[in-house]
């Protein structure tokens, strides 16, 4: 892979992590480009959501290095809010406060942690919440509004910041499937700004079609990666195979 | 559901869309009558306990003793207003230690909860601290401070004063207790939300001001109440070490008429203070709980 990308955005080398006996993280090493599209795909558990966590730094990783733009993030001591600011991350659950209207849930981070006008951060914030057919609901609180409404506040607040990285964890794993496809379109049109992204998902057929690479994790390795024609027409390893034929046999592709 | 209802001779879809004669629906219909037979047991049973006592009090061989010097009404007319005074001390004491002790309860239940290795000494502090002043009863710290540390000085000035050092053992105390109820709200905050203002780039000083201890003091605000109450109940106990508050005027007023009545009259004086104050936490945690759990269920 680094023959593709010489100078990777965001590189993972031999990144291990374990909680207590159990290795979550095992040797995981992953490049990713810049504008490059990776998904993760793998079984529940295989350590899609801890990667993602690894990457912003919300969990320390107990060996190997992650570089961003040739910077090694991961080493002890190092300042993790820095990185944070640069790379977005959206969660399976929206996590939007609930005690601050969408408004503010959006220019919080602008305006406390990168000084901005308050004027200034709630102008890009309506900017954004009309790209994506929110502005409506600038004054409303999440619990007004739908599951895939909160999702899209939530990828909106991630991207006030204006991110380097998007990462984002099964975003619509927990929508009814009727609100599936709004929050789709969002990402589909991060990918047309060219926002560099890292998405675990459960819809193959969405990882099919939005994606420059699908990288599939097994038991916390990755154990095979490619372009998404190869890798759902033509797996090579046994356990791709195994784990798409369980995914087509439960209807999901 | 509905199968085993007999179908009356209204037909269950005339049940279903018209409204009865009352003109309210079938659901409000029900909640009256049951929220009438319920006043109607509870008035009917606190008429028979009350009768019990007025009947049966009077007949014991000791009640017109207790009377005279319990409940004299010359004795609570001429001693009320006595004790409005000590009484003011006693609010000015509450109003003066409440605050300073949701500040400091606040700062201890942040410190009891920092994760961060290099303040691990301040965690350890915090915690020692309110296992040590919670290990004690209230009065023992009010006695050990009030008469302890004012003898430390020996000129006489307003820090010198044993009202203030009774304050300050409230103070130590009820922060202690406060301090629990906080930390308790804190860990109610769900650590997803925590994740995401990290995420964000938040550090983790801003994450626990504007996304955790909001949603935190929110929560708490019951209890915190509830502690409250208590509080302006104990103020009477820096009595104990000197100042003339309501219970300690009272008690003088007792020994000059060899009468009771004063600490009635003080007793009527507190719960002018505290019924208000415990309906109002009521009221707020039954807003709390439809909140947060949607209908009540009975
Ligand atoms: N905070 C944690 N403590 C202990 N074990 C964890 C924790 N987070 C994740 N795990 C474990 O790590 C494994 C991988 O989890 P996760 O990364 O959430 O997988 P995925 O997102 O692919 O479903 C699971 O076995 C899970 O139980
Ligand atoms: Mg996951």
């Amino acid at each position: 892979m680094s023959a593709i990308h010489p100078v990777a955005k965001l590189r993972l080398d031999r990144v291990r992590k374990s909680f207590g006996d159990r290795v979550v993280l095992d040797d995981v090493t992953l490049d990713v480009g810049a504008h490059e599209v990776v998904c993760l795909i793998g079984a529940s558990g295989s350590g899609k959501s801890t990667m993602l966590r690894c990457i912003n730094l919300l969990e320390p990783i107990d060996d190997g290095s992650i570089w961003l733009d040739g910077v090694d993030i991961a080493e002890p001591g190092h300042d993790p809010d820095p990185v944070r600011r640069r790379v977005g991350m959206v969660f399976q659950s929206y996590n939007l406060f609930p005690h601050m209207s969408v408004l503010r849930n959006i220019t919080l981070a602008p305006t406390k942690v990168l000084r901005r006008p308050r004027a200034e951060a709630e102008q890009t914030a309506h900017e954004l919440l009309q790209r994506f057919g929110l502005d409506d609901k600038a004054g409303a609180f999440p619990d007004q509004l739908s599951g895939g409404q909160q999702q899209r506040v939530a990828i909106v607040r991630a991207l006030a910041m204006q991110p380097e990285i998007m990462l984002l964890d099964e975003v619509t794993a927990a929508l009814d499937p009727v609100l599936v496809g709004e929050v789709l379109n969002v990402i589909r049109d991060m990918r047309g700004l060219g926002m560099t992204m890292v998405l675990a998902t459960h819809e193959m057929g969405f990882a099919r079609e939005i994606s420059d690479r699908v990288c599939f994790l097994h038991q916390g390795r990755v154990v095979e990666q490619g372009p998404p024609e190869q890798m759902f027409s033509a797996p090579e390893r046994p356990e791709t195979h195994d784990f798409l034929a369980r995914v087509i046999a439960s209807g999901r592709l | 559901m509905t199968g085993s209802t007999p179908i009356t001779s209204d037909g269950a879809d005339a049940r279903a869309s018209a409204p009865s004669r009352s003109g309210l629906s079938r659901r409000a219909e029900y909640d009256l009558r049951q929220r009438r037979r319920s006043t109607l047991v509870a008035s009917v049973s606190t008429v028979l306990v009350v009768a019990a006592i007025i009947l049966f009090v009077p007949m014991m061989p000791g009640w017109d003793r207790v009377r005279a010097s319990f409940f004299d009404w010359d004795t609570f007319t001429d001693s009320l207003p006595k004790l409005w005074k000590p009484f003011w001390l006693n609010i000015r004491i509450f109003l003066i230690c409440a605050p300073c002790i949701v500040v400091v309860g606040m700062l201890v239940a942040i410190a009891r909860g920092v994760r961060s290795p290099a303040l691990f000494p301040l965690r350890l502090f915090a915690t020692v601290f309110t296992d040590v002043v919670r290990g004690v009863p209230v009065i023992l710290w009010i006695t050990l401070i009030g008469f302890g540390v004012p003898g430390l000085f020996s000129e006489r000035a307003w820090y010198t004063k044993p009202v203030v050092w009774g304050g300050f053992a409230l103070v130590m105390c009820y922060s202690a207790y406060v301090a629990e109820v906080f930390r308790a709200g804190i860990e109610g905050v769900h650590e997803s939300q925590r994740a995401a203002s990290r995420s964000l780039g938040l550090s983790s000083s801003q994450t626990m001001r504007t996304v955790v201890l909001p949603q935190a003091v929110r929560r708490v605000v019951p209890p915190l109440m509830n502690d409250m109450v208590s509080l302006q109940k104990d103020v009477a106990l820096v009595s104990i070490i000197g100042p003339v508050e309501a219970l300690r005027r009272a008690g003088i007023l007792v020994s000059q008429s060899f009468n009771f009545t004063p600490y009635v009259a003080a007793a009527v004086l507190f719960l002018l203070v505290s019924i208000p104050l415990t309906r109002l936490t009521d009221h707020l945690m039954a807003r709390e709980r439809r909140r947060t759990s949607g209908t009540a269920v009975s």
